[in-house]
């Protein structure tokens, strides 16, 4: 076995490179709280950008809904697809953007599964921030599948009297409140086992939640019973106050009702996720 | 302040899980500058200890000082001083190389264009440039252990923790991971190994623990540990197997030690202190007309080890760890 000098070179310069790269350097400076949420939201923007195959569900989906509901149940509930639209469009904006919140403790489930989580918590960073870093990493798909919804929309005559400062209020309120929900998803990601049961109980959770609001029909025509719950469920004034200012005509009560609703979610289960975090 | 020379103090560290006492009652002392290694086979032990000490999970009871800080009321300080190769190779599979180490020299303080540079130093040293930009997920085993490695030198720790580093890995590349090792603790980082090997711990651990049903059953220097065993075997294979049986008889005169027929009919092995008289038997069998086909000089085996220590095999115990922290799907 002879090494041929230019191989002994090679592992010399390799020795090299290792030593100076392990060598004692001075240790940065801790970054801020901000700055790691910020990296991690960095961290959310390259996974978008290396998997791009998982914003199809915050894409093709709301998509297929828009039309599907449009064009077939349209003359049944409203008369015509056109009048229909009106009325659906924003709720299924909300719908299909609060889908896409189960995503992330799905996520977050996924980094535990994969170890990933183990190396964030022996940093010496906050340990909030990963995952407030991750859930507002999040609000750039909330904010796409939402402009995806809209811009189906306007392309097959949605023709908003809010115009655009309107929709963008819509979508912001929209943001805001998934913000507080997703904190849901993610205390779920910590206290299930696998990905995949995350993604059946947030569905489980979150697809009655949505049915039974005022997306797509009057609450009026719905049993008394039934009508009481719509009329509760924070849904239901998201979508309602989405419709207010899209059509132009927001009222605060509505608005306040669901900042005071994206709060108290926020208020109980982020610093519940927080928890079990630590504790894990 | 006072500067101790132990890099890690643990006295009567506990952890259960439900009803499995994961770890029960672990005292370790690990001199700063050394490798130590944590011996034991899957379910000891060994990693739900480790997690405590990277301060992953609190301890039941007990207590522990790593570099003079308490694992639990000083966690934040101890995080600072050390990192943790788990296990699980803990990089994100859906970036590139490059963008893990980014994303820790980021976390740990890095501006943007510093932590580029160091993640091009670490990639280069690594020899992991030319799939700096691949997806983490196309890597090989090897290749993902040293991207491991990397970021948890992104800042060079004080105190290392390596869970099972070559699990699974090849030769070539559990070289690679060794040479790093001995990189690392020539340029002044203490080491605490976890392995399932006792060959990798006699290569790179000053000193070892063995651990079993999350005890410390044994200690010492890989020397001392190999000595209680006795210190190897000398396997042999014969050109005929007719000659077996004056062969065994050579050999237990020449060693004076019990001889083990193998189930290969040509092959048997008897226990050996040291190479010089492995080579005088060798010697002893050709002289006295055996031919031999081949022999080596083999350590003792952590099988080998446990039975002597414990006097069962190293059977794996059920995993004491948290659940989540087992991969069941075996990708």
């Amino acid at each position: 076995m002879s090494t041929t000098p230019a191989a002994r070179a090679r592992t010399q310069r390799d020795e090299q490179a290792l030593h100076a790269a392990l060598a004692a350097r001075e240790r940065p400076p801790r970054p801020s709280a901000l700055s790691a949420c910020l990296t991690f939201g960095w961290r959310g923007m390259l996974k978008i950008k290396h998997v791009p195959e998982q914003l199809l569900d915050v894409t093709i989906t709301p998509v297929l809904f828009v039309l599907m509901f449009t064009y077939i149940f349209g003359g049944a509930i409203a008369g015509s697809p056109s009048e229909y639209l009106e009325f659906l469009l924003p709720g299924i904006m909300v719908m299909s953007v609060l889908f896409t919140t189960v995503y992330s403790g799905v996520a977050l489930n996924t980094d535990v599964t994969k170890g990933v989580v183990d190396r964030f918590r022996s940093l010496p960073i906050s340990r909030s921030a990963p995952l407030v870093g991750a859930v507002l990493g999040d609000s750039v798909r909330y904010v796409l599948g939402a402009t995806v919804v809209v811009v189906v929309g306007v392309a097959i005559g949605f023709r908003p009297d809010g115009g655009f400062v309107g929709v963008v209020a819509a979508v912001a309120l929209l943001v805001v409140f998934a913000f507080g929900l997703a904190w849901v998803f993610t205390t779920l990601g910590l206290l299930l086992r696998t990905p995949n049961a995350v993604m059946n109980a947030g569905f489980m959770g979150i697809f009655p939640l949505t049915f039974l609001s005022n997306v797509f029909v009057e609450p009026e025509t719905l049993p008394g019973w039934l009508e009481a719950f719509v009329d509760a469920n924070p849904i239901s004034h998201l979508v309602t106050a989405s419709r207010e200012l899209m059509a132009g005509s927001a009222s605060a009560s509505e608005i306040g009702y669901v900042l005071a609703s994206a709060a108290i979610l926020a208020a109980v289960f982020a610093p519940l996720t927080v928890r079990l975090y630590r504790s894990r | 302040m006072t500067q101790s020379t132990l890099a890690i103090e643990a006295s009567g560290l506990r952890k259960a899980f439900g009803e499995t006492k994961a770890v029960d009652g672990v005292d370790l002392a690990v001199r700063t500058g050394s490798v130590y290694g944590i011996l034991g086979p899957n379910g000891a032990g060994k990693t739900t200890t480790v997690r405590m000490l990277a301060t992953l999970i609190r301890p039941d009871a007990g207590e522990a000082r790593v570099l003079g800080h308490d694992i639990v009321e000083d966690a934040d300080a101890v995080r600072s001083v050390v990192s943790l190769t788990g296990q699980l190779a803990s990089v994100d599979e859906d970036l590139t190389g490059r963008e893990n180490l980014v994303l820790i020299g980021r976390l740990l303080g890095y501006g943007r264009a510093q932590a580029k540079v160091r993640a091009s130093e670490l990639l280069d040293a690594f020899e992991l440039a030319e799939a700096a930009s691949r997806l983490v997920k196309n890597y090989s085993g090897g290749m993902r252990r040293r991207l491991d490695i990397a970021a948890s030198i992104v800042v060079r720790p004080q105190l290392m923790f390596l869970d099972e580093p070559t699990t699974g890995l090849d030769p070539r590349s559990r070289n690679q991971v060794w040479d790093i090792v001995r990189a690392l603790v020539a340029d002044g980082t203490t080491v605490l190994l976890c392995t399932q090997y006792l060959d990798e711990a006699d290569q790179l651990a000053d000193g070892i623990a063995v651990i079993d049903h999350g005890r410390v059953i044994a200690e010492g220097t890989p020397a001392q540990l190999k000595a209680s065993v006795g210190s190897g075997a000398l396997h042999i294979r014969l050109l005929e197997p007719e000659q077996r049986p004056s062969a065994e008889q050579v050999l237990s005169r020449a060693l004076e030690s019990s001889v083990h027929l193998e189930p290969d009919p040509a092959a048997l092995t008897v226990g050996c202190a040291s190479p010089d008289r492995a080579a005088e038997a060798v010697a002893e069998l050709t002289r006295s007309g055996i031919d031999v086909a081949g022999f080596s000089l083999g350590q003792p085996s952590l099988d080998e080890v446990f039975l002597a220590l414990t006097g069962h095999p190293a059977e794996e115990a059920e995993e004491g760890q948290e659940p989540v922290a087992v991969r069941e799907d075996g990708s």
